[in-house]
């Protein structure tokens, strides 16, 4: 009988050309992704070394996202090395201002990434894409320069943690409150060299959207790739771009499965977190595992609400802070921005009334970017201040040299824009159950 | 290959982030010399001056655990290599910035937990100097005039990436 395998280990398989040496693996890549900030020295080194060629241009994907608009000379010459790269290459998916979107939201709403691909980008949270089971993981420069050439990247075999998810999800608690618990379970170093798999029944109920945040913050676990089986819902998201593969729904998701984990695969570590008790969570030092329900920290003073980022700035997020602050004014206290992920998110959540109603209570909405979340651009913090923030990294001077940033999800953070401090968004009265 | 070993700057702090090795206003410099003056700029560590003389000697840095986690930039093992450091032995790296190093040719060592509180402890006993020998894969800490000897394990294809210089030139002569 053959031994069981995780899925990352059947796209291992799939995809070995090379084992160099014992336990490393040099892949074939499907997807090499390609933004601003670390595309741009690659490209300059292939060209010093006069190889400036790609491997296939239809599995490269290139966008602005970082730092657009441009904000100064040096980030309008980032944008610049990329976009003629892209042009004197003739890349098919090229997303400049206009049609950009952040990288990790925008490429899989265009159909990029499907269940059993390898991915690769020179960012960190390229963890988000294995919702589709696939294997994606964030890399330097060197190997995204590597990948872009050869369509290779060399990888540990990967080691697997199972993390189960049981109960009842109830609203407002969401995907980005379960998986802050869930780093505050692994720590910040507890998944090195691990692919994360999110399953059990609230991850078979979860949308595509809530899933993508959860495998958004495998990194922050130390992840490789943050995983989930691919299932009808993938398939659901996927069917514009993979209809014509497959003559129903039912048969690409009969396709789809081989890419499951075995039953009896081995996993380093086994966690089992049921939801229906979870509160609403949140961050409250410098490191993404330093987690404790939002009731804890209620009446903390904050500066700024910031809503968007890859985590949390798709559709589902919007509509989950719009339903809090409907009808309401922010606290003159803070200023909140919201930046939705994407052109075609921007476009629904006005379709849907959702920018009226931000823009009406108070909130600064601004085109799709990176921005705020790295402390680049549209949204830095002084010293001293803090922020109430969906994004997913709280280290020190992340949004700003000397500021203070605290994770939550879009729930809790519309609920604290509204209050003007910390506030449980469970605990609001305007919170009705659907 | 690179030149690996000197002077030894001791960060004693576990989880020691990409933003703090380089912080992200910083990545709009397209250039790695554009990145000398910042390293370390934002670390949070008692004791620690990034301006100070322990920092600009320095060709080794020897840390804690899960170093360089973060961010995938490799503009942070660039920092360190613009700065003449080219060996960092730690604990434990965070996965991206171990292989960043590699692809760069330069050396990441992990060591048990025990072994860098002993190197650790005679590091701080005065000026301290480590060096390698990647053949007999050991290294070699002198310090107030004492010295330890530690072995240490890296895989044939770390050595491989490391002796050609990266994994850029290693791939095209290979792949």
């Amino acid at each position: 009988m053959k031994k069981p395998r995780t899925l990352a280990q059947k796209v291992f398989d799939a995809h070995r050309i090379d084992t160099p040496c014992e336990g490393m693996s040099v892949l074939r890549v499907d997807r090499v992704f390609c933004h601003e900030i670390t595309t741009p020295m690659a490209i300059t080194d292939l060209m010093a070394r006069k190889m400036d060629k790609v491997f296939d241009r239809r599995k490269i994907m290139a966008v602005i996202d970082h730092v657009t608009p441009a904000k100064d000379t040096k980030s309008a010459i980032q944008g610049k090395v990329l976009r003629d790269w892209a042009r004197r290459h003739k890349l098919p998916h090229w997303f400049d201002i206009g049609e950009n979107g952040i990288c990790h939201a925008i490429f899989p709403e265009k159909g990029f990434v499907r269940p059993g691909m390898t991915v690769i980008m020179g960012d960190s949270h390229t963890c988000t894409h294995g919702a589709f089971g696939a294997f994606a993981a964030g890399v330097g420069t060197t190997d995204l320069e590597v990948g872009i050439l050869k369509g290779i990247c060399a990888f540990r075999e990967p080691k697997a943690i199972k993390v189960v998810l049981k109960g009842r999800l109830r609203k407002p608690v969401s995907a980005k409150d379960v998986v802050l618990r869930v780093i505050k379970e692994l720590t910040v170093k507890g998944a090195i060299d691990c692919v994360i798999e999110f399953t059990g029944p609230v991850v078979e109920k979860m949308s595509m959207e809530a899933r993508m945040t959860m495998c958004n913050m495998a990194i922050e676990a130390g992840g490789t790739s943050g995983i989930c089986m691919p299932d009808a819902v993938t398939v659901d998201y996927l069917w514009p771009f993979i209809k014509k593969d497959f003559k129903n729904k039912a048969a690409a998701v009969k396709a789809y499965s081989r890419w499951h984990s075995d039953p009896g695969a081995v996993y380093e570590k086994v966690l089992t977190i049921n939801v229906s008790e979870l509160q609403p969570q949140m961050t409250v030092g410098y490191k993404p595992d330093e987690v404790v329900d939002v009731a804890k920290m209620a009446g903390t003073p904050v500066d700024q609400v910031y809503i968007g980022s890859c985590t949390n700035g798709r559709i589902e997020d919007l509509r989950a802070a719009a339903a809090i602050i409907k009808g309401k004014k922010i606290s003159p206290r803070v200023r909140a921005i919201v930046s939705p992920a994407t052109p075609e998110i921007f476009k629904q959540a006005n379709k849907e009334g959702l920018i009226d109603i931000f823009m009406h209570s108070g909130f600064c909405v601004t085109n799709p970017t990176c921005g705020a979340c790295l402390g680049m651009s549209n949204g830095i913090l002084a010293p001293g201040e803090a922020c109430a923030s969906t994004t997913n990294r709280n280290f020190n001077g992340r949004m700003g040299q000397g500021g203070m940033v605290y994770l939550m999800s879009p729930a809790t953070a519309a609920a604290t824009a509204i209050a003007g401090k910390i506030a449980d968004p469970g605990a609001t009265k305007s919170w009705k159950k659907k | 290959m690179k030149k690996f070993g000197g002077e030894v700057l001791l960060l004693d702090r576990d989880n020691i982030n990409t933003d703090e090795i380089i912080p992200a206003k910083y990545l709009t410099e397209i250039t790695k010399e554009a990145l000398k003056p910042h390293l370390l700029e934002d670390l949070q560590l008692k004791g620690f001056d990034p301006q100070s003389k322990a920092l600009a000697d320095a060709k080794v840095v020897l840390t804690r655990n899960n170093f360089g986690c973060g961010s995938s930039r490799e503009h942070a093992p660039w920092a360190f290599e613009i700065n003449g450091i080219n060996a960092i032995v730690a604990e434990g790296f965070a996965r991206i910035f171990r292989q960043n190093m590699l692809n760069c040719g330069m050396l990441p060592i992990e060591l048990p937990k025990k072994e860098i509180t002993a190197l650790s402890k005679l590091a701080r006993q005065g000026k301290a100097k480590m060096s390698f020998d990647l053949k007999q894969q050991k290294l070699t800490l002198k310090a107030g005039g004492r010295s330890r000897a530690v072995a240490f394990e890296l895989n044939d294809f770390a050595t491989k990436l490391i002796k050609a210089g990266g994994w850029v030139a290693y791939a095209d002569t290979v792949y």
